[in-house]
């Protein structure tokens, strides 16, 4: 049976959770790691694309980007004035 | 920073203002009367300029919610000298297709680019889109939600599939080989995940050319070039090949000579094409586009894997696709689209654009993972090395 959505997007968090500020984390680096984890047959790229859609717009992980894209936690931007 | 009269102090930035072409100086002089924004960034400009180097600052994070790309965050390093400019952010706007406004669609957006941010725009950034330059991160939703309400959207940044942009095409080109406005607008509508939630090992461009002229630099600047061509002859007009002869064109020295491949032939009364030999330049078309036009079964070829210098040296388009008929070019597009991005995706390094992958593994295998079978037209110059070792299919190695 396909992992639900949501299982998928709180196993996303927390690797994003567990590696913040130690390693940048990208959209492709979350879906590898839940196909290797699940197998294609139950967790798709498409699968992952959703729950990835979900973390974002839930607010609970942003985009950020330094050097290219990545997925973290929300945080106070280290460049902004205080 | 300012002077006796309340203007900002910019002996350095004066200087840019002299001579006969536009100046961007000038420009924000003018918006600096008005804006506090632009009074401060003309004193940081200055300040810069004094000390030889930057006094901006990339942000990492700012952008408007469920959107990865489309705001660049930039924040000054001397937020109290010049507060005005503390955040300075740059918005993408995804530009129309072909770059057709109505002069109330241009109005709107300065109105309010305006109201949320320092009122100057750059028409456009090196990819296509509308650039609004300087904002606070408490302006970008009510700007996003206003551009929305007026039809735009923000356009990519970061590592997503760039703004798709393409020339004018058959909206005023009688050489386009295919409608690139429809196509740059479609795939720009069926990618706008792609668009807008960074997916990829880094940016990737489309740009769709009408011709071989190329008006948009396709070939050098696109991860995915759509280049209109044709496959059949060209089209000519020989009393047009006349006249332009009776008018004094050398038709030998201007055309024929000019050739890349010599496939034409002028006896003095009549132009003879070897068309079998014709590379699709556009050069005698452009000389004598009364005499000679495009032929009539029309297409795009498809390249993959130019880019600009950035991290790696420049690199021009490869031939993927040599011709695609025009009525079947969107759908060869996006079941390609998709396998190289499935390769890509797979074996891209992060910060590797498509070229340098297809440079890195090789062609020969990047065509094997995307399911492609090699054509001569790949080819892009011949080999020069005359030694060559061929290997037998049971792995023999032959001469």
């Amino acid at each position: 049976m396909a992992v639900a959505i949501e299982a998928l997007a709180d196993e996303m968090y927390k690797m994003v959770a567990e590696t913040q500020g130690k390693k940048n984390l990208k959209a492709l680096d979350l879906t590898k790691a839940m196909i290797a984890k699940y197998g294609e047959a139950e967790c798709s790229k498409d699968d992952c694309k959703h729950a990835i859609r979900q973390l974002i717009d839930s607010g609970r992980c942003v985009y950020s980007y330094f050097g290219g894209s990545f997925i973290t936690l929300p945080h106070k931007e280290g460049a902004a004035p205080e | 920073m300012a002077d006796g009269n309340g203007k900002p102090k910019a002996q350095m930035l004066d200087e840019l203002e002299k001579g006969p072409w536009p100046s961007f100086v000038k420009e924000i002089k003018k918006a600096a009367e008005t804006s506090p924004v632009c009074h401060d960034l003309m004193g940081q400009l200055e300040v810069s300029y004094e000390e030889k180097r930057s006094h901006w600052k990339h942000g990492g994070i700012v952008g408007v919610l469920g959107y990865g790309g489309g705001v660049i965050g930039r924040y000054s390093d001397l937020p109290d000298q010049f507060p005005n400019v503390a955040h300075f952010h740059t918005l993408r706007v995804n530009h129309p297709s072909g770059w057709f406004y109505t002069s109330d669609a241009l109005r709107t957006l300065c109105d309010i680019w305006e109201r949320h941010g320092s009122g100057l725009t750059n028409m456009h950034g090196s990819t296509g889109d509308i650039v609004f330059l300087g904002t606070k991160t408490d302006e970008l939703e009510p700007t996003f939600k206003e551009l929305t309400e007026a039809g735009f959207d923000l356009g990519g940044s970061g590592s997503v599939m760039r703004t798709p942009s393409c020339c004018v095409g058959q909206a005023r080109c009688e050489w386009a080989c295919y409608d690139t406005m429809a196509a740059c607008d479609d795939i720009t509508r069926t990618y706008q995940d792609e668009l807008h939630r960074p997916a990829f090992p880094y940016k990737f461009k489309f740009k769709f050319s009408g011709c071989p002229n190329d008006c948009v630099a396709a070939i050098a600047r696109a991860d995915l070039s759509i280049i209109g061509t044709w496959r059949d002859d060209i089209q000519q007009d020989d009393a047009a090949v006349a006249e332009y002869a009776a008018s004094g064109l050398n038709i030998q020295k201007d055309v024929c000579n000019r050739c890349p491949t010599h496939c034409m032939e002028w006896d003095g009364k009549k132009l003879t094409i070897e068309n079998k030999e014709c590379v699709r330049c556009m050069h005698c078309i452009n000389v004598m586009p009364k005499a000679l036009r495009p032929g009539k079964e029309k297409g795009a070829a498809i390249l993959i894997g130019a880019k600009a210098p950035i991290l790696q040296g420049a690199l021009l388009s490869s031939v993927l696709i040599p011709f695609v008929p025009a009525e079947e070019l969107l759908d060869t597009l996006k079941e390609l689209v998709s396998r190289i991005w499935d390769f890509w995706g797979e074996y891209g390094k992060n910060r590797e654009r498509i070229g340098e992958l297809i440079q890195r593994v090789g062609m020969a295998n990047f065509l094997d993972g995307i399911g492609l079978d090699p054509v001569p037209e790949m080819v892009g110059s011949p080999r020069d090395n005359p030694y060559i070792y061929f290997q037998g299919k049971d792995g023999d190695q032959g001469t």
